[in-house]
């Protein structure tokens, strides 16, 4: 029996391992590494022993740090959450060697798993679907046509040296194939010197599908439906659910048979995932299978009621499956949408700093409509470089898919973290998406549906109303307030009116209200009237508002210059002003943003690693001109267009804000 | 009768006018709004009582007999904001460009003798093309009265400078000697002597925006306090500003209705400091954590960011803020941040406002820049505020309180009366490293003892409690706790009494 779990991770999968261990009574413990030492995770663990310095390597990677752990603490049981050790087969055996419980699946399993190629071929023997392709050597193109015909159209022919997108060509028919293969295969030998190509079926319409399985160690083994993860940036899942809205019944039966049938002739046990892609037919094929638990297990457990982290402990101690397939029912629908330090404003750039406020919304189960949120993180903390920039994952549940999307919108819309860059904004905006709404997903849906990037929500004219509205409660309120200072000539008192205007973007409002019992009546100029009800006060900074009957969530700032108001991703500054003072704001001259297309700016905080321009030095367009180093990661700034440098403000080595000048072009 | 009424309704009417349409239609093509419709916006609606409408100048020569406008260009009365009282001067651009003759001087002396007399605070419009030359020395006289009702006025009356057009020669010296000055983007410039005549002398080529705009002057010369987009952005600032103001030196800074806990706990704060010493954090983020419903008027926020001031409330009164910024030259103190916090200091002492000043300071900038420029005279003004302040001063140390710098930043030997700090403070003569290097310069070869030594000294004296034990610090408190303990500071202050020796003014190192 486990009595004692180390949990060889951090973050919200520490967080989350710890909370399910402390249910089934077993000790925790935590590991941290420099930069983790104020983290959560160590303040909700039992104890908490440091293995190392912040750099990966040398702390959550390092086996040997981790084994010293486990006999510091006497642990007898780890859990390795995702990502780091969580498939790696050499910790697996490790502490099987050390005596102490794995709690996933056998050393063999994850090894099996984890080569593309031996993957495939497992999978492919054991009746599962794969792509079809032939990775051989092809002679020519007459042969790579007939290959083509064998797989079905269309296909994708790729150089096997090949990478972003050279030596690629897809092809819908024979006339395709013939030319695609001779195309790539120049292409190849001139980028690469290597004129090997292969084909494989190309997927159209490819969504991203994939079946969580379980099993004890007995060989009994299940599988808890599907969950869709096609909306992906870069291959970097962003919203999951489950079920798929492209599923049936059959199909998700065919999908369940074959991860379980994978499982089983891989001697598989505890939790793990087979990915599929499935084309608009419905067609899949096997991807990979991931021998842990997966970051969107939420999910599952919140259509299926299971906690899978408790059945890999059970199973972990060799406990017998509770459960047969026949038991696994799906009930409603569950979305998970995972808010990242990154900035959607900025093409997504990784954003560090300080959480100088962190809210989130209720967790709970209200209406038959739950909110379950799994972080790491906790106001006042810091989104370190050194990890992944993930903040948090908030799940909603409830009755069918729409109401599960629509409690996502309005738990984003309370859902308060500032100090940093993060794609909270981007999440509201793909919750509103008609395509999104209607299931119509694929894995390019981002790229699609966002093709110029994220630029935040304009508000349509009945958005700008309800901003307007909101708007105006405040600043009666505000108005009210400041009415009441102390000091005034006494019976002449600041009368405050009932006719505003409310500008936002290009929507001006004009406005007549009237406040009735907490409530207040807003009567626009073209005859429509909203009634609306809020306690929101002066310095509350998310707010509910009730318009006309909806109640809907707002945050609200004063930046000093007019009312900011977020919702369902628009972000905008309302002026509320008096009628004769928004007459004359039409006089205000309309101010260009400076222009900064001369400058280079560096676009995320970071350190200059590299300069490669000189004043005076002739650039071209695309050429790399500094690298910044941020979150580990190496950035290249290249120039937009061809110029001269004019003068180099920043010097390598230093440390840059966000927008500080590095260079100016002439 | 009736002919007697239309004939004021028409004179009315003419004096509204100004320069006339023409001229109102280029005062708004310049994006720049005329001296009554700025009025309309600075002051609460149906608020304003004008006064002296119909005066105009008395001069003859160069053809003046017959270019008279009522009013002479300039727009004077009272009115309120948000309830409050204030007199109000505003120059009419488009009548003679607003320049300043005899009779526009003595329309703004009027409501200047009549603010202090009924002790109301008083704001310029400012938006004139200097001295009426075609009245040569009577122009110049009228500056001169004006400058010396803003001395006489000061700190007896707020007053409050805001430039809307330009500002040129003499006619700086009156916004110069005001409490604040507030100034208009791209539309707004002060300087002495303009572009033409820097050309002539000394043959720098220079814009008026580059001279004296409001980039300038915000950023590099310090005269304005803040600068805006636009005309109406601008009043609107100034609106908000004096809600912070109290209306004369005897009376106490207004209160307004408070919604936002005073014992709010803000549990963000115990990991504000970070664990490094060398590691900057932003002290806005306690200024706003600290203040009502997180809002802070910034003064001077372009200029010598190193250190912060402004205006923030706790439980609906006016608090002045001075805090070290240690994300800028790592907080230390500098002859811009002596002067800027000094200015600060003085001017919340004169009304009554309470100081909370927020020490993480690693000392006095070193440096031949510094010294020759006059570091210690500087510095000298900043103690010297802080030491004549007789109003309420809490002060809570977060971190580093080295050497003189902890001495001038509100210390309670110099009359702070609540002094905090958190369990982060280092209250020291210096950083531990340096005290070792000096106090073990024999050791100095063998890096691993200095090592040592600095780890002794840090042990010693790297913590409040040194000071503690001696009473400089009342009480060490929990970052969280940090709004509750100074709201209940200033709560227990609220009637403090200082007497002062008679003498006739102070000689403040200027």
């Amino acid at each position: 029996m486990i009595r004692k779990i180390l949990i060889a991770n951090r973050g919200e999968i520490a967080c989350r391992v710890i909370r399910t261990a402390k249910r089934l009574d077993l000790a925790t413990v935590a590991i941290y590494s420099d930069a983790d030492r104020d983290a959560l995770h160590v303040r909700e663990a039992d104890e908490a022993v440091r293995i190392g310095p912040a750099p990966s390597a040398q702390s959550y990677l390092s086996i040997e740090a981790i084994l010293d752990a486990i006999r510091q603490t006497g642990a007898d049981a780890v859990h390795p959450g995702y990502g780091f050790l969580s498939e790696n087969a050499v910790f697996a055996e490790a502490l099987e060697e050390a005596g102490v419980t794995f709690i996933g699946p056998p050393a063999s399993a994850i090894r099996a798993m984890g080569d593309k190629i031996t993957s495939k071929k497992l999978a492919a023997e054991a009746g599962v679907s794969t792509v079809p392709g032939h990775m051989g050597l092809i002679e020519d193109a007459d042969e790579a046509v007939r290959i083509a015909e064998e797989i079905g159209y269309p296909v994708m022919i790729k150089a096997s040296a090949g990478g972003g997108g050279k030596g690629m060509r897809i092809a819908w028919n024979a006339t395709e194939a013939h030319e695609g293969f001779s195309a790539s295969r120049n292409e190849a030998r001139a980028s690469f010197g290597d004129e090997r190509i292969f084909i494989e079926k190309f997927v159209t319409q490819p969504r991203h599908i994939e079946i969580q399985v379980l099993g004890d160690k007995h060989g009994n083994t299940i599988h808890l439906g599907e969950r869709e993860c096609s909306i992906q940036r870069r291959n970097q899942k962003v919203i999951e659910e489950a079920p798929s809205p492209f599923l049936d019944d059959v199909t998700r039966a065919a999908m369940g048979a074959q991860a379980v049938q994978l499982a089983q002739a891989v001697g598989y046990h505890s939790a793990g995932t087979v990915e599929f892609i499935m084309d608009g037919g419905r067609n899949f094929y096997f991807l990979e299978m991931n021998t842990r638990l997966q970051v969107e297990h939420p999910v599952t457990e919140l259509v299926t009621g299971l906690d899978l982290v408790e059945e890999m402990i059970r199973v972990a101690q060799g406990e017998t499956l509770r459960l047969g397939q026949e038991d696994v029912r799906l009930k409603g629908w569950a979305i998970e949408s995972r808010l990242y330090a990154e900035d959607p404003y900025r093409g997504f750039l990784p954003s560090t700093g300080r959480l100088s406020r962190y809210r989130p919304p209720a967790q709970g189960v209200v209406d038959g409509v739950t909110v379950r949120n799994d972080t790491g993180v906790f106001e006042g903390g810091e989104i370190s470089v050194f990890y992944d920039p993930m903040i948090a994952k908030l799940c909603t549940h409830a009755g069918s898919r729409i109401e599960a999307i629509d409690a996502m919108a309005d738990a984003l819309d309370g859902f308060a973290v500032e100090g940093i860059g993060h794609n909270l904004p981007f999440l509201s905006a793909v919750m509103d998406r008609p395509r999104f709404r209607e299931g119509r997903l694929t894995t390019g849906f981002i790229a699609e549906e966002f093709p110029e990037g994220f630029k935040g929500v304009a508000p349509d004219e009945h958005a700008a109303r309800a901003l307007a509205s909101v708007a105006a409660l405040v600043n009666h309120r505000l108005q009210l307030r400041a009415s009441r200072i102390s000091g005034t000539v006494s019976n002449h008192a600041r009368v405050i009116g009932r006719a505003w205007v409310a500008k936002l973007g290009d929507h001006a409002f004009g406005l007549d209200i009237q406040e009735k019992n907490d409530a207040l009546t807003v009567a626009f100029e073209k005859g429509e009237t909203v009634t609306l009800a809020s306690d929101w006060q002066p310095g509350q900074r998310e707010a509910r508002f009730v318009l006309d009957g909806t109640p809907l969530g707002f945050k609200v700032d004063l930046p000093g210059n007019g009312i900011r108001l977020r919702h369902r991703g628009m972000d905008v500054l309302v002026r509320v002003r008096e009628p004769h003072v928004a007459a004359l704001a039409k006089l205000m001259p309309v101010k260009q943003p400076p222009d900064t297309s001369r400058l280079l700016l560096c676009p995320m905080p970071g350190i200059l690693t590299g300069l490669n321009v000189a004043e005076g030095e002739r650039v071209e367009a695309g050429q790399a001109l500094a690298t910044i180093e941020a979150m580990k990661m190496e950035n290249t700034l290249r120039a937009e267009r061809a110029g001269t440098v004019k003068r180099v403000a920043a010097t390598p080595g230093e440390s840059l804000a966000v927008d500080q000048l590095i260079l100016e072009f002439a | 009768m009736q002919g007697v009424l239309s004939q004021l309704e028409e004179r009315r009417a003419e004096a509204r006018l100004g320069g006339g349409a023409a001229r109102i239609a280029a005062q708004h093509a310049k994006g720049k709004l005329t001296a009554r419709e700025r009025l309309d916006v600075l002051l609460d609606p149906g608020s304003f009582e004008e006064w002296d409408m119909y005066v105009t100048h008395r001069a003859v020569d160069f053809g003046m007999a017959t270019n008279k406008v009522a009013g002479d260009g300039v727009v004077t009365g009272w009115g309120t904001i948000n309830g409050r009282q204030v007199y109000v001067f505003s120059q009419d651009f488009t009548v003679l460009g607003g320049s300043l003759s005899e009779t526009h001087a003595q329309k703004i002396c009027k409501v200047m003798d009549m603010a202090v007399r009924n002790g109301a605070p008083v704001i310029g419009l400012n938006d004139s093309g200097g001295a009426r030359i075609q009245e040569g020395v009577a122009s110049l006289a009228g500056y001169a009265e004006v400058f010396r009702r803003n001395a006489e006025a000061s700190g007896v009356i707020p007053q409050i400078s805001v430039i809307m057009g330009p500002c040129a020669g003499g006619a700086v010296y009156s916004p110069a000697m005001t409490d604040f000055i507030f100034m208009v983007r791209d539309s707004s410039y002060m300087f002495v002597t303009g572009p033409d005549v820097v050309k002539t002398v000394t043959n720098e080529i220079v814009s008026a925006e580059e001279l004296g705009g409001a980039q300038t002057h915000t950023q590099r010369s310090s005269v304005a306090d803040g600068a805006y987009e636009n005309d109406i952005e601008t009043l609107e600032a100034v609106r908000a500003l004096f809600d912070f103001l109290p209306l004369n030196n005897r009376e106490k800074p207004p209160v307004w209705p408070v919604f936002d806990d005073p014992a709010r706990i803000e549990m963000r704060l115990d990991t504000l400091v970070p664990d490094s010493p060398t590691k900057p954090y932003d002290m806005k983020e306690l200024v706003t954590a600290l203040a009502d419903e997180g809002e802070f008027f910034e003064l001077q926020a372009a200029f010598a960011k190193n250190i912060i001031t402004g205006f923030i409330r706790l439980e609906g009164q006016t608090v002045g803020v001075v805090a070290n910024q240690p994300t800028v030259l790592a907080g230390c103190l500098d002859i811009d941040a002596s002067r800027k916090a000094a200015k600060f200091v003085r001017f919340c002492d004169a009304f009554s406002i309470p100081i909370l000043t927020l020490v993480d300071v690693p000392g006095f900038l070193p440096g031949t820049a510094q010294e020759y420029g006059g570091v210690i005279k500087h510095g000298a003004k900043l103690l010297f505020a802080y030491a004549q302040a007789t109003v309420p001063m809490v002060t809570l140390i977060t971190r580093k309180a080295y050497g003189g710098a902890y001495d001038v930043m509100a210390s309670k030997h110099i009359g702070a009366d609540i002094n905090y700090a958190w369990p982060s403070a280092e209250i020291a003569v210096m950083g531990a490293k340096g005290a070792a290097e000096i106090l073990y310069r024999s050791e100095l070869g063998d890096p691993d003892r200095i090592a040592a030594r600095t780890k002794e000294y840090e042990g010693r004296f790297a913590n409040p409690f040194v000071a503690a034990e001696r009473g400089f610090i009342d009480e060490v408190i929990m970052p969280h706790s940090s709004r509750r303990r100074i709201a209940r500071a200033f709560a227990g202050l609220r009637n403090k009494r200082k007497e002062q020796l008679w003498r006739k003014h102070d000689t403040i190192p200027l």
